[in-house]
């Protein structure tokens, strides 16, 4: 189980929550069951959403892993220059 | 991925040293080939036909005379251009820049196209179009557009991020709101608190090179695109997208590119220039013109911004708030979220609250520029932060430094910081000589912190070996800073050959698997990541025919600084072999060599930067003449140290420009005044002193030489190093960019009530 906070425009989508429970090994499972209880999480998914891991952030790497404890933060995917 | 990207801690043989760039020569003699340098027999020219207006309802358009001109081979409107973004609405907006469908939003805004046997012919036809418009009421200026008198751009849009949707539509289109603590318990306990607004006007990315390309659609719905730009593989889904074409049969080769920074990131001209082939049936070359690249490409949001900080007699800040209104132009953006992010990023901060607004103007299609938002978020932080250090009393970089996000902080736009380099940063300014030499009269010095996230990516690269043992390294992120230099010393370095063995191209879109475009300061990063994979990849091959050379077991080699060496006693007669050997015997040992690889380069980690600079100010005119600048930045592992030093003095060399001179000056009628570099100043090098430079080396823990990206975060601190220079040589604070001469001139009259006559 892992303690998922969301940034401010997404805790309306989970209710007004700013921090969900989720159990899940990595970034897809998460996204996967994310979107299975909130389905207003898909279309953002679908668009891009960045994942901090303990402060580094990977918007692509759906394979990475959540380790137990660690501090799990959704940001909106930027652009850059 | 089956990759390892940990930061590994090796010593360097290559990487780290300064070979000669190797575009220079060309670059500088003019054999180099850009957009507009590329030729096909039968081209024609594709010229733009441009709203006049910043707001209008195109009633009809009528192309007849045009087409019956002789010479003319095409003419389209958006009616060939249709709608086949399927919903996609961050598409749709593209399309309707391309090419305006119901409504030209700016003054610039595409509204038909023609392609003809030459340029005179092209200007002809696109007098003979005749446009039906119906002007409509227009809006320019960012706060302005957010009053609900304001002429409204879409009367779809409601503003998102609201607890409850508004009822009526306006230009706002998105509030988002980041930050953690109690802003009012904050201030409740500061001792001093510096509120202040803030304005900077809109900037272009100002590349020397014009959008430009070259379209060839042949009968058999096939196409071939050749395009100054920052991401050829992003254009070809771009353009396969809107044209309703599948991506393969679309083949994007990138051009030399001068100059991109974001500006050259989604299209523009592109679709159009294909859509013109396609109907003329011949190759059709489209160039802006700078008037073009000006009025419909690329700039940078304007922005109005309040700040409110408040700290304690000893320093320690107790609260920060920001609301930041960023424009957009005509369509629905992020620019002020990702403003809100960077906006205290630097700083510790128990309470801190950001509101970032995203306004629709009639302007053009805001584009990212060189670590999009944060400069002007920057410049107003920083300003108030120095001016907070006064009030206390407190030396601006012992405020800072005290003040500064570590290891373990949460940041201000969400996630707690793993290792950061902003405390090293600001020890090294705070150590630098140039913040100990003396200033003289109308001098002041000011310096700034800057934060960007830096990104990665997807990344494909192929390392190909000849059969001489030269090696081919193809790369699909565009080269916009001496990526091809870094990535060659990258490649010698995995391999354990001479730099000079290696040579790197950017393939083309049939050539190599997808790419990310080069952006977010990923370019070096995301491709030597997936270099050193390739040549790792290649390495075990060459141990494999080694191994058959010498009728041994493959866990028997290793590869040690170029060659192959069989480990163990009983091998001890066999000599080396060398790259170049197992090379020539490769056609009698399975074949070519190479190594391919494909992985998403993630983790590039956040990168902060401390700039100093010295201004002077003429108190009669108000002019500026720049003195002294350094950089202070973490490059995690400098690749090719002469290149990154180029990257810290271009993005110093542009906020330069962007601080000082550069501004879009739009009249009473929405049209731009100035789109032209006589009346859009750029700085030149006579405007500029020598840019000093400071590479600290703090390694990135995710990539396996400590690589970060580098391009983007030397643009953050300049507005407001330079403002506070301005600020403290002028005994006035400046919130107002750019500080033009009248501008400066002006708050100083202010403040004193009247001429300047220390």
């Amino acid at each position: 189980m892992v303690e998922v906070t969301l940034w401010g425009s997404l805790g309306a989508i989970a209710g007004g929550k700013s921090k969900v429970e989720i159990e899940a090994k990595d970034i897809r499972e998460l996204f996967r069951k994310l979107a299975e209880q909130y389905p207003g999480f898909e279309p953002l998914i679908e668009k891009g959403i960045a994942v901090a891991i303990d402060g580094t952030i990977y918007r692509d790497t759906w394979s990475k892993e959540l380790p137990q404890g660690a501090e799990i933060f959704l940001l909106p995917r930027l652009a850059g220059g | 991925m089956n990759f390892d990207p940990r930061y590994s801690g090796r010593n360097f043989t290559s990487v780290g040293t300064r070979p000669l760039r190797p575009d220079g020569v060309d670059k500088v003699t003019g054999r180099a080939r850009y957009g507009a340098d590329f030729n096909m027999a039968g081209q024609l020219v594709g010229r733009v036909l441009r709203s006049p207006h910043a707001h209008a309802t195109i009633r009809r358009i009528d192309t007849s005379k045009a087409e019956k001109l002789a010479g003319v081979k095409a003419v389209i409107t958006a009616a060939d251009l249709p709608d086949l973004t399927d919903g996609d609405a961050a598409m749709y907006d593209i399309l309707d820049n391309c090419m305006a469908r119901e409504k030209a939003l700016y003054d610039g805004h595409a509204v038909a196209a023609v392609a003809a046997v030459d340029a005179r012919t092209a200007r002809q036809a696109l007098k003979l179009i005749e446009v039906d418009y119906e002007v409509l009421p227009h809006v320019t200026d960012v706060d302005e557009a957010m009053k609900h008198t304001a002429p409204l751009l879409n009367d779809a849009i409601f503003t998102e991020g609201l607890e409850e949707k508004p009822a009526k539509p306006s230009n706002v289109t998105k509030r988002t709101q980041f930050g953690h603590g109690d802003i009012h318990e904050g201030f409740g306990r500061a001792d001093f608190v510096v509120e202040r607004s803030f304005k900077t006007e809109q900037t272009h990315q100002g590349y020397i090179e014009p959008h430009a390309c070259v379209a060839n659609v042949s009968s058999d719905g096939t196409a071939d695109l050749w395009v100054c730009t920052q991401g050829h593989f992003v254009y070809r889904q771009h353009c396969a997208q809107l044209l309703g074409m599948e991506a393969s049969k679309l083949r994007v080769t990138s051009s030399e590119i001068g100059g991109g920074f974001g500006g050259k990131t989604h299209v523009w001209a592109e679709p159009v220039a294909l859509a013109l082939s396609r109907k003329a049936g011949r190759p059709v070359k489209l160039v802006m013109t700078r008037d073009e690249v000006f009025r419909a490409s690329g700039p940078t949001s304007a922005t109005s911004i309040d700040v409110r900080i408040g700290a304690r007699k000893d320093g320690t800040i107790t609260a920060a708030e920001a609301t930041l209104r960023y424009s957009c132009g005509p369509y629905a953006g992020m620019w002020a979220e990702i403003g809100a992010m960077t906006a205290f990023a630097c700083y510790r901060l128990e309470n801190v609250r950001t509101v970032g607004y995203e306004v629709l103007v009639n302007r053009p299609k805001t584009a990212a520029y060189r670590a999009p938002s944060a400069p002007m978020a920057a410049f107003a932080v920083e300003s108030a932060i120095d001016e907070l250090a006064k009030e206390i009393g407190m030396d601006p970089v012992e405020f800072r430094i005290r003040n500064a996000a570590q290891e373990g902080t949460r940041s201000s736009y969400g996630p707690v910081y793993g290792p950061i380099g902003i405390g090293p940063t600001l020890e090294a300014a705070k150590n630098h000589p140039h913040m100990k030499a003396p200033l003289g009269k109308n001098q002041g010095r000011g310096m700034a912190c800057g934060f960007w996230f830096n990104f990665g990516g997807q990344t494909c690269t192929d390392l190909n070996i000849g059969m001489d043992g030269s090696v081919s390294l193809a790369v699909g992120t565009v080269d916009v800073g001496g990526s091809r230099a870094s990535l060659s010393l990258v490649a010698a370095e995995e391999l354990g050959i001479a730099y000079e063995q290696v040579k790197a191209v950017v393939a083309d879109t049939s050539s190599l698997g997808y790419n990310d475009m080069t952006d977010g300061s990923r370019g070096t990063f995301s491709s030597s990541m997936a270099t050193i994979s390739a040549a790792r990849n290649a390495i075990k091959i060459l141990r494999e025919r080694a191994a058959q050379m010498w009728d041994i077991p493959i866990d028997d080699v290793v590869w040690e600084k170029g060659h192959a060496i069989a480990k163990g006693e009983k091998y001890g007669n066999l000599a080396a072999l060398s790259l170049r050997e197992i090379a020539a015997a490769s056609g009698k040992t399975g074949g070519p060599i190479a190594g391919h690889s494909e992985l998403v380069a993630d983790g590039a980690g956040v990168s902060f930067a401390t700039h100093i600079c010295d201004i002077e100010v003429d108190p009669e005119t108000g002019a500026t003449r720049v003195l002294r600048y350094t950089v202070v930045q973490d490059a995690g592992k400098a690749v090719h140290p002469t290149y990154v030093e180029g990257q810290y003095q271009g993005g110093a060399a542009q906020g330069i420009g962007w601080a000082l001179n550069e501004e879009y000056v739009y009249g009473k009628d929405g049209r731009l005044q100035n789109p032209g570099f006589l009346d859009y100043r750029i700085p030149v090098c006579s405007d500029l002193p020598m840019i000093d430079t400071q590479i600290l080396e703090i390694p990135n823990p995710n990539h396996p030489y400590g690589v970060r990206g580098v391009g983007e975060t030397s643009i953050v601190p300049p507005l407001a190093a330079i403002a506070n220079a301005v600020s403290n040589a002028a005994g006035v604070r400046m919130t107002h960019i750019p500080m033009s001469p009248p501008r400066i001139l002006a708050a100083i009259e202010a403040e004193r009530g009247g001429r300047w006559s220390k």
